[in-house]
């Protein structure tokens, strides 16, 4: 067989992988659901949650197939399509496909993959994500056993334990979102900044480094009204929707504002 | 025999869903070589293996211990295998929890963290075949340079919403390491979006500190 990058095989052998990844995530929810059932749990607010959880997911999951759109110009369709449905994401995988191509002395984008090169980018990506998959079964039980014991022993703690792993991720992402202020004072004497990405010089605003900021604002102050509407009796229903609306007009929000700051 | 705890079950069943799913992964590349007949270039692989496998197994096994006491135990085995726990199937858990009013200790926050995360993956799954499917007429329209900002900036539009839901019910945990993060992010120049996952855990440690402390004090 003669091989090209969206030979009809590499989409076939993707496509099994990719509806084993999905049976395993119908198993979970069955398994879930039954055993919500079997303590007794609200169901028609669990279909609420599921409902909620499906209509967050829409965009960023859109975000998910422009990674894949991006990467199948130099990867083709299977591979890209397999690595994203399948952990990964775009920086991780442009980062070993370079990686493993510039050890045989190629460039990502230089040109159609052979066979060869395709067989160890594909290895270089598999092997390098594979430590959660395989960490997860080895360490999770103990883990989670561990957190069950504290509950047992200080139950208030336990809760605070938990909501602090949370805040802390969500202040590491509130700070990510101030990274770039400091073009503000970075700047050259016209106001612009040189960013280097992917080996790609581009100028930037220094008020560029505002626009993520402004769009977390709007996403916020979203939320804040999603949170007071919330309130009035008539408008209970909100509260599954709150986080896609705030996300999908701070998404919407960022177009105006790149355009004025950008 | 004696039956399984719901937990205990989902552990088994997790180990043979993720160890099956790995073996299947690894079986790609054997396919690729027999079906064409080609085999890797194994010095090249070495090498490009050292230079990726270290860090991102570092990076693995530090998000291993951080999120999976987040996730759960039904929501670890899926979430690393389906992947964009931060950015996508991590947020929908909390919401969900915050939703139904659960805590993520409880059996009932096991449950609920499962269903959404479960339904994220499955949402997902089907999103990007439909986009793998339909990428002809959707390539120009889902990258339109007019759409093109919106895309860019979804990471502050989650964070600016689900901050303002967690941090307003923990201020007092909350305030120390939002500060300290934001001072961080703004002065040290080698923090960016690459480095964020790094910071995931460092947070973490600080924020649990903290809310040590306060709890230690009486004023949780």
């Amino acid at each position: 067989m003669e091989f090209y990058v969206n030979h009809p095989v590499l989409f076939f052998i993707a496509g099994v992988l990719v509806a084993v990844v999905l049976a395993q995530s119908v198993y979970f929810l069955i398994k879930a659901l039954r055993h919500s059932k079997a303590l007794g749990m609200d169901q028609k607010k669990l279909r609420k949650t599921m409902l909620s959880a499906a209509i967050f997911t829409i965009a960023p999951a859109v975000a998910i197939v422009i990674s894949v759109m991006v990467l199948s110009k130099t990867l083709g369709l299977p591979l890209p399509w397999l690595r994203l449905s399948v952990v990964g994401s775009m920086s991780y995988e442009t980062v070993a496909a370079n990686n493993a191509l510039s050890a045989m002395g190629q460039t990502l984008g230089a040109g159609d993959l052979n066979a060869q090169q395709f067989v160890n980018v594909l290895i270089v990506m598999t092997v390098s994500i594979m430590l959660g998959i395989w960490l997860v079964p080895a360490i999770s039980k103990k883990l989670l056993s561990g957190m069950k014991s504290l509950a047992n022993r200080d139950a208030k703690w336990a809760d605070i334990f938990s909501n602090a792993l949370f805040i802390g991720m969500i202040a590491a992402f509130l700070g990510f979102v101030f990274c770039d202020v400091s073009r503000l004072w970075t700047a050259d004497a016209n106001g612009m900044v040189s960013v280097v990405e992917d080996g790609v010089e581009t100028l930037l605003t220094a008020t560029s480094g505002l626009i993520p900021v402004c769009v977390m604002g709007v996403s916020a102050l979203v939320m804040v009204a999603c949170g007071l509407l919330m309130k009035l009796p008539k408008m209970k229903w909100l509260s599954e929707y709150a986080l896609p609306i705030s996300l999908i007009l701070g998404m919407a929000a960022a177009i105006p504002f790149t355009g004025w700051l950008g | 025999m004696k039956k399984l705890s719901y937990i205990d079950s989902v552990h088994r069943d997790g180990r043979i869903w993720n160890l099956s799913v790995m073996v299947l992964l690894m079986a790609f590349p054997v396919a690729v070589c027999v079906l064409f007949g080609v085999m890797p270039d194994w010095s090249s692989l070495a090498v490009g293996l050292i230079a990726t496998a270290p860090m991102y197994w570092a990076v693995g096994a530090i998000e291993t211990v951080t999120f999976v006491p987040m996730l759960g135990a039904g929501g670890s085995y899926l979430g690393f295998v389906t992947g964009n726990i931060s950015n996508l199937k991590l947020p929908c858990a909390l919401n969900a929890l915050e939703q139904n009013d659960v805590s993520a200790n409880s059996e009932e926050g096991e449950v609920v963290s499962t269903v959404a995360i479960a339904v994220s993956s499955i949402v997902t799954t089907v999103i990007i075949i439909l986009g793998v499917i339909l990428i002809v007429p959707l390539t120009p329209v889902l990258q339109a340079p007019a759409l093109q900002p919106a895309f860019d900036q979804i990471l502050p539009a989650l964070f600016g919403g689900l901050g303002v839901a967690f941090v307003s019910k923990n201020w007092k945990v909350a305030l120390a390491p939002i500060l300290l993060m934001l001072i961080l992010f703004v002065f040290v120049p080698a923090l960016n979006a690459g480095t964020v996952g790094i910071m995931v855990p460092v947070s973490a440690l600080f924020t649990i500190a903290v809310a040590r402390i306060l709890y230690k004090k009486g004023l949780l």
